[in-house]
């Protein structure tokens, strides 16, 4: 019987009979869902663990989850386990559900995050439905988050174990049906104990680099270059956001993001510039001074509770930390329930998030568990 | 791990009882070797050294053995000895005879303005035009196929002009088994593009058709060993005379400067006796998986609602049972098939194993969704009652549990 304290996952998720569970394991080919599909190897044996791995992009690209040598990777780590390995080829899903829409949200305006959407509708949705197909209960990821099981029966989403590779923040958008078909093995585990983990077992992943950016764009041509092989990139005008004074050309104004400094240059008094506001139609960046960067609060729409919503106090609001990026603060908010919309305002005004960011709420009282999520307006 | 272990220590040994609980029907995708195939490598894999370019006796012995294979394969498709050039495999074969013969067109001042290919064609023909036309500036001209999968013969016309350099026609479709109308296909060439060099994928007519009529319709015939029960990595080009190809890899010269590189004896010899032993058995085979799939196709058909035959009412090959089955991906139905033990097919896969969406099917009018629902079970010399049986007894079952 193994002691280590990650162990303890199985107890805590799945608190029902555990020795008939068949699992599907998401494999990306990287070092940490390969020790995600070992531990459901060590709990459940090979016979009820699978391997799958999504073919996502059939562009160019240099990172991220489905180039050959990853789709290599995750088959050789699956065979060192002795489980079954899948590709599924879920390219034309991907192309509809998250490169459009990151295309589409640029050309508004909106700077989607596309790991997210991912998760939404690949990951939690079109996975976990061909998973049920086939017959398994569950669907495990490498997400260092945990997914656990209260004593009323519903599922938390929590802050995974290790703090600086947290990514519940990228799961937020999840709800009940989802979590109590995921299994997140790592949840428990810090990153050097799963490169640890997966020396021991002598899994060819293990000393494998984390992946970085976005998986179907490539690092030498970046952004601009996947966007401007899409859509038509125009040039725009950046203006003052007190006076109206034009201060010089901006290369492509769908390629500005709210917050951003870089390529703003300085201002007379010699203070660095924000970018407070963007205008497509008039092609027009607005930027301030630092204290122009920060508004008091942001509003969301694409609400996911996964709860469902808080209870709210006479004023219909509940308090919260907001996340507004993958390893940003948890910020002190209170969010007001709007119909189908949530308003935020934060305890002291906050750097302006871009539209289209998702922002992740955490439970106050409890400040690893996710309450819920939203995307700016 | 080593490949040279017998100890326990080796590449887990697959237990018996379960390949014997399982039903193979993916013949098209590679057909188990034939015993008395493997009997005739192992034989020559026994023999001295000897490189069939060398000057001593025992390069003269694999030179004779490599010959005997050569003439094997010559009488057995009504060509002649010279006419046969080994490949590495259909896949080379295939680009040999597309690169090959172009180049040599414009080597001799024939035509090269447009290649032409049908829409339905193997990934090894259809990118190899795709490669030669954006290569050399020559229009590429896809030709597209009846709702039953068979070749457009009008729009073949339309498109085979006197500027064209090469067609190339399957024999047989890989996908559906629908058998393509190659003698009107030649006779629309021979009248509409009389300088155009005639090439024929015959890979998945190899096991089922007479070769002979393709060889003496075209001017390039490519097969393959391992469809017909040779190994993988064996293939030929018979190339008819008065045909010149330019040769795609540089080297020693072998096969009459059509194919460089160290022959490979062992797989000459499998390709000869696997075409051997197909002549042998193949109209007492064509009978009985034809029986064979007269009854999984019957069987399937009252056994799961809205299934459809693909190519159901044109000629095809016994050995390809092509379904469509609405509201089921293929690539969930092959998963829930393997984990019931049928070995199937989803169509085309890509490198990394993924199932991609077949142009198949999109040429022969369906669809992207539709073309993601065809379904694949493939017959062979030694597929059996009990195979059928057992697809028969899970197909409705895995497609039931799907549409759940």
């Amino acid at each position: 019987m193994s002691t280590v304290p990650w162990q303890s996952f199985l107890a805590l998720s799945r608190n029902c009979e555990t020795d008939e569970v068949r699992v599907l394991v998401a494999m990306s080919g990287g070092v940490d869902s390969s020790v995600a599909a070992a531990l459901c190897v060590e709990a459940w044996g090979t016979e009820d663990v699978v391997g799958a791995t999504l073919k996502l992009w059939g562009g160019a690209s240099d990172s991220g989850c489905c180039s050959v040598a990853d789709v290599d990777d995750a088959r050789r780590v699956a065979d060192q386990l002795g489980i079954v390995h899948h590709v599924f080829n879920f390219a034309d899903d991907f192309e509809r559900h998250v490169v459009e829409p990151y295309v589409a949200g640029h050309a508004e305006g909106r700077t989607p995050n596309p790991c997210i959407e991912c998760n939404r509708h690949l990951k939690f949705d079109r996975l976990l439905e061909r998973a049920r197909a086939l017959g398994f209960d569950a669907v495990a990821t490498g997400h260092h988050a945990r997914c656990e099981r209260d004593d009323d029966g519903s599922w938390r989403l929590r802050r995974g174990a290790d703090t600086k590779k947290d990514q519940s923040y990228v799961l937020a958008m999840l709800g009940q049906e989802q979590l109590a078909q995921t299994l997140l093995p790592l949840g428990g585990m810090i990153k050097d104990d799963v490169r640890a983990e997966a020396a021991r077992l002598g899994l060819r992943t293990a000393a494998k680099p984390d992946s970085q950016d976005v998986c179907f764009i490539r690092s030498d041509t970046g952004r601009a270059g996947f966007l401007g092989d899409r859509i038509t990139l125009h040039p725009g005008r950046m203006v003052d956001a007190d006076t109206g004074a034009d201060l010089g050309p901006v290369e492509a104004v769908e390629l500005v993001t709210i917050g951003q400094r870089r390529g703003m240059g300085h201002s007379t008094d010699g203070r660095r510039r924000f970018v407070t506001a963007v205008d497509l139609p008039s092609r027009r960046v607005t930027v301030g001074p630092p204290e122009a960067a920060y508004a008091p609060g942001l509003t969301l729409s694409t609400i996911a509770w996964v709860a469902g919503p808080p209870p709210v106090g006479p004023t219909g609001a509940f308090p919260a930390l907001a996340q507004c990026s993958a390893h940003g603060p948890a910020l002190p908010a209170v969010v007001q329930v709007g119909d189908e919309h949530l308003d935020v305002t934060f305890a002291t005004p906050q750097r302006r998030v871009a539209p289209g960011q998702t922002v992740a709420l955490y439970d106050p009282d409890h400040p690893d568990d996710v309450v819920g999520s939203g995307v700016v307006t | 791990m080593s490949l040279l272990s017998t100890s326990a220590d080796g590449p887990r040994p697959r237990s018996s009882s379960g390949i014997s609980a399982r039903a193979y029907l993916d013949w098209a995708a590679t057909a188990p070797l034939r015993p008395e195939v493997g009997a005739a490598m192992a034989a020559q894999m026994a023999r001295p050294p000897g490189n069939p370019t060398g000057a001593h006796a025992e390069a003269r012995g694999a030179r004779r053995v490599l010959d005997d294979a050569r003439d094997l394969v010559a009488s057995l498709t009504g060509v002649s000895p010279g006419e046969v050039v080994f490949t590495s495999g259909g896949t080379e074969a295939d680009g040999l005879a597309i690169h090959g013969a172009f180049d040599a067109q414009v080597a001799q001042g024939g035509p090269s303005g447009a290649v032409v290919c049908s829409a339905i064609e193997h990934h090894a023909v259809l990118e190899a035009c795709r490669s030669l036309a954006s290569r050399s500036g020559a229009e590429l001209r896809l030709v597209g196929v009846t709702p039953e999968g068979v070749v457009d013969l009008e729009a073949l016309a339309a498109a085979c002009t006197v500027d064209v350099a090469v067609v190339s026609v399957m024999a047989v479709n890989n996908e559906v088994g629908v058998i393509q109308p190659i003698d009107r296909v030649a006779a629309t060439v021979r009248n509409r593009a009389p300088r155009a060099v005639l090439h024929t994928d015959a890979v998945q007519a190899a096991p089922w058709l007479d070769l002979a009529p393709l060889a003496e319709q075209c001017d390039l015939v490519t097969l393959s060993a391992h469809k017909m029960g040779g190994p993988v990595g064996a293939g030929v080009l018979l190339v008819r005379d008065g045909i010149r190809i330019q040769a795609r890899l540089d080297g020693g010269g072998q096969e009459r400067g059509r194919r460089s590189g160290t022959p490979n004896v062992v797989g000459a010899v499998g390709m000869a006796a696997a075409l051997e032993a197909t002549v042998r058995d193949r109209t007492h085979t064509t009978a009985r998986v034809m029986e064979l799939r007269h009854r999984l196709e019957a069987g399937l058909a009252a056994g799961v609602p809205g299934i459809a035959v693909s190519g159901g009412g044109a000629l095809r090959v016994p050995g390809i049972c092509h379904l469509r089955i609405p509201g089921v991906e293929s690539e969930a139905l092959v998963v829930v098939l393997d984990q019931m033990g049928v070995a199937s097919s989803a169509g085309a896969s890509c490198s990394s194993g993924a199932t991609e969406p077949s142009h198949v099917l999109e040429a022969m009018g369906l669809g992207r969704t539709e073309a993601r629902t065809g379904l694949r079970l493939s017959l062979g010399v030694t597929t059996s009652d009990e195979d059928v049986d057992r697809a028969l007894a899970v197909v409705p079952g895995a497609v039931a549990q799907l549409r759940d």
